[in-house]
């Protein structure tokens, strides 16, 4: 979009404000555009988030990322790549140490498959 | 590991046991006991902080008994060569002139790296931000703040594709400060919109937990945008949706930090522009941190005119706020910084800060002129343009249509703007909504977790706690590759690691790199092929002019060039001739006492310079007089028969001569022309003639017929030292 600096008609209405009115209007239209962006944030989730989760699990990168990639391919992200690994420990009784492990070397999707 | 100042930082040692070290504190560190007054040597400052224990003071301190106070604010320095071996070296010299903000800069395209990083391969214009790499420069910070007494904050980048991983990394290895602002991603990183802010929730709230001080990335609309001061209103609006966005995820105001630029530089009327920016801004911003970055816009390759736009921007700090001032090197438009810009840049900051310290008592901003009309108008234009991102639909619809970085002074628009797609960019489809039963497991989480019941609340309870509960969890991966490594790096330079070879560098060990000044007499295309004939000429290989700038048109060019060299130095070949051993205090005044001693002393020749003499002089300074010698002191510009006479009259023992000009060599004529004339007047074997000056060394004066020449750094100890052995006939 192209222009010309309207800005003398455009202020029209903030030029009664005072200081103090204009830094608080500032200050409501920025809470007002994140807004919708937080809400984004509490109930969506993505392949970062998850990794997130699985390294302060106690897994490495190397292993966080096969882990996110088998949850993504089996559709369970909406479950969290986290509760997939805890739910397979506590189905198989090993550590979820052990259970994230043989996740990232390929074991064990099949259970994966009747966690939820 | 324990450092010691005449030791070399063993990089050996800082790599041993490292997937053992923990990090030994956590969270940003303000320096202590700013906001009162504080006396430092003859003065009082009044936006000083706590000095260091160990310190490399201005050179200019040398007239002020070598004080080196410490400014209020936290001041940044941005190292990173490509490799952290050497960073870390670059990053104790920067300590010791006053850095307590070290950031390393993530190697380039490492944004677009979907997870976690692991080695320590060597970086492209950065350094690859992993977590060895980042223990390792934490363990040697932690040293190193401890041998200057004062905590360093380590700061790098939480960006890309893998922010939340690279926040849980730098929360679990002890990093103090990070970049973080989802805007940066979407603008510049083209990283889809909704990924990125669904991202920095997870990384803000880590971040939260783990006390690391945000820094926004507003400042690169700044260098992005065509003409930089225009982008003014929008910077206000970036700056605001990071901050309140960051704020509403759970970090407190006291550790978001605005990035913030003066947009232009002279040419332009620079102040005039910045000034009322720079206040706007703090108005609105009152709640959070201002971290003062340097203009880096407009830099070109003149290292003088960088830094004279540098130190206009510290006026900017001092005449407004700046909780942390960062540094951009001189160098940064001609090559990844050396080691020696970093420093020069910190000293910039040091000393322009010091100088200006309480201006703001003095000097106040006129709100009534021109300034606060332009300060409203500037607020005036950010609202206009949050409100228009509202009618258009929000954030998202807003760039898409381009709003940010067009280069019209808003509500001007240009149509040059940034557009991207909500439904485009890197990591788009990477967006899972959350299930009813979504859980994580971990003790720091964004958003809706369905924390199962029999936890009570604590969702890490799960597995027993996460890495920030129970650090021993934390999984450390040595090196993957196997060619591009650190140790593979250290053998390949084993000649110079703690043996007796060195080589000139300027960020690699051993790089060779060196730096010349030429005047040529030609235009300033010959000049440039003619100087790396010179460069050649004197045996360097790679050479390139670094800079270069006409004098005139015809008359001549100046050149910076560099190269390699290909030779080492082995330092147990040199011939260093033996620092003289001074006399004790004590024994000094005992001999003088008993043989007192008179001396004239004048700075000689058409020279009016002072301080050094006065020092080797002056009781209050340490200089010869504190040891019972008496004096006359015939002032500066002292013909050198005014002295010789001066002598004679007096019966004086000795002729302490002080000679700084050196064109033409007229401070080795001049100390001749002494030596002469006392032989000529008859009294040369009944007086010591000494001479210095910042040129001066013992050789030269020697040579020209003085008995001992003192150059930079003389004590008036070594002086009086030198004349009562003299007279003994032990020197």
């Amino acid at each position: 979009m192209k222009r010309a600096d309207d800005f003398a008609s455009r202020r029209q209405h903030l030029a009664g404000l005072s200081d103090e009115e204009l830094k608080k209007r500032f200050w409501e239209l920025a809470e007002k555009i994140v807004e919708p962006m937080l809400e984004l944030g509490r109930t969506h989730t993505t392949p970062a988030v998850e990794r997130s989760v699985l390294l302060r699990m106690g897994f490495s990168s190397l292993e966080v990322k096969p882990i996110v990639e088998g949850v993504i391919a089996k559709g369970l992200m909406g479950k969290g790549a986290g509760n997939v690994v805890w739910r397979l420990s506590k189905k198989l009784g090993i550590s979820v140490r052990e259970a994230g492990v043989a996740l990232s070397q390929g074991q064990h999707w099949d259970v994966v498959d009747t966690l939820f | 590991m324990k450092l010691q100042p005449n030791k070399r930082l063993d990089i050996k040692e800082l790599l041993k046991d490292l997937e053992n070290y923990r990090p030994k504190r956590r969270g940003w560190h303000w320096r202590e006991g700013r906001n009162e007054p504080r006396i430092v040597g003859d003065f009082e400052y009044h936006e000083a902080s706590e000095g260091l224990t160990n310190y490399v003071p201005l050179p200019g301190s040398r007239g002020f008994h070598y004080i080196d106070p410490q400014p209020d604010c936290v001041i940044t320095t941005e190292i990173a060569s490509g490799r952290f071996e050497d960073d870390v070296r670059r990053m104790r010299m920067a300590a010791w002139h006053g850095a307590d903000h070290i950031m390393v800069i993530r190697t380039a395209g490492q944004s677009h790296i979907d997870s976690l990083l692991e080695g320590t391969t060597q970086g492209i214009g950065g350094i690859a931000v992993t977590r060895k790499q980042v223990r390792a420069s934490r363990k040697a910070l932690d040293a190193i703040e401890e041998e200057v007494g004062r905590p360093i904050n380590f700061h790098s980048y939480i960006s890309g594709v893998a922010g939340p991983d690279i926040a849980v990394m730098f929360a679990e290895e002890g990093v103090n400060g990070a970049h973080q602002d989802p805007q940066y991603n979407v603008l510049y990183r083209n990283v889809n919109m909704v990924r990125s802010f669904v991202d920095a929730c997870e990384a803000k709230k880590i971040m939260a937990w783990a006390g690391i001080l945000q820094i926004d990335g507003a400042h690169n609309a700044n260098a992005t945008a065509m003409k930089a001061w225009k982008v003014r209103p929008e910077l206000m609006v970036q700056h605001a949706i990071n901050s309140i966005f960051s704020r509403k995820v759970g970090i407190k105001p006291e550790n978001i930090a605005l990035s913030t630029v003066p947009p232009t530089a002279p040419p332009a009327p620079c102040m005039r522009l910045d000034l009322p920016y720079a206040v706007a801004l703090r108005d609105f911003f009152s709640e959070y941190k201002m971290r003062a970055q340097q203009n880096t816009k407009y830099m070109e390759s003149d290292m003088r005119e960088a830094t004279v736009t540098h130190t206009l921007n510290l006026v900017i700090s001092r005449l407004t706020s700046a909780d942390v001032q960062s540094t951009i090197t001189p160098d940064e438009g001609r090559n990844v910084p050396w080691h020696y810009n970093n420093i020069a840049a910190i000293s910039t900051a040091k000393q322009a800060l010091n100088g200006l310290d309480g201006l703001r008592e003095m000097v106040k901003l006129d709100r009534e002129g021109p300034l606060g009309v332009e300060v409203r108008e500037l607020k005036e234009r950010a609202v206009l343009f949050m409100e228009e991102m509202l009618e258009v639909g929000g954030y998202f619809k807003a760039v898409e249509q381009g709003f940010f970085i067009d280069s019209g002074y808003y509500p001007e628009r240009n149509g040059d703007g940034i557009p991207r797609q909500a439904d485009g960019g890197i990591g788009v489809g990477m967006l899972f909504e959350r299930d009813k039963d979504y859980f994580a497991p971990v003790s720091v989480h964004y958003g809706y977790n369905n924390i199962p019941a029999e936890f009570g609340g604590k969702a890490s309870a799960a597995i027993g706690g996460d890495t920030f509960e129970d650090p021993s969890k934390i999984v450390f991966i040595d090196e993957l590759d196997e060619n591009d490594n650190v140790d593979a790096r250290l053998r390949e330079q084993s000649r110079y690691y703690e043996t007796e070879f060195i080589k000139p560098e300027v960020e690699w060990r051993a790089d060779g790199v060196v730096a010349l000044n030429l005047f040529l007499p030609v235009d300033e295309r010959t000049a440039e092929f003619a100087a790396i004939r010179c460069g050649e000429k004197m045996g360097l290989e790679d050479v390139t002019v670094v800079h270069k700038q006409a004098m005139h048109p015809s008359e001549g060019t100046y050149v910076e060039l560099k190269g390699r060299v290909n030779f080492d130095i082995n330092v147990n070949d040199l011939v260093i001739p033996e620092k003289i051993p001074v006399l004790s205090e004590e024994e000094i005044r005992e001999d003088i006492a008993a043989n007192p001693l008179f001396v004239v002393a004048a700075t000689v020749g058409q020279d009016e310079h002072s301080v050094g003499l006065k020092e080797t002089l002056d009781i209050k300074h340490g200089g010869v007089e504190k040891f019972g010698i008496k004096y006359l002191y015939l002032g500066t510009s002292c013909p050198v028969e005014k002295l010789v006479d001066a002598a004679i009259e007096t019966n004086a023992g000795a002729i302490l001569a002080s000679t700084i000009i050196t064109h033409d060599d007229v401070h080795v004529r001049n100390m001749r022309k002494i030596h002469e004339l006392c032989v000529e007047k008859g009294i040369r074997d009944k007086v010591t003639l000494i001479c210095g000056g910042t040129q001066v060394s013992h050789e030269i004066a020697r040579e020209a017929g003085m008995d001992a020449g003192f150059g930079r750094g003389t004590k008036g100890i070594d002086v009086a030292s030198f004349m009562v052995k003299f007279r003994r006939g032990q020197a």
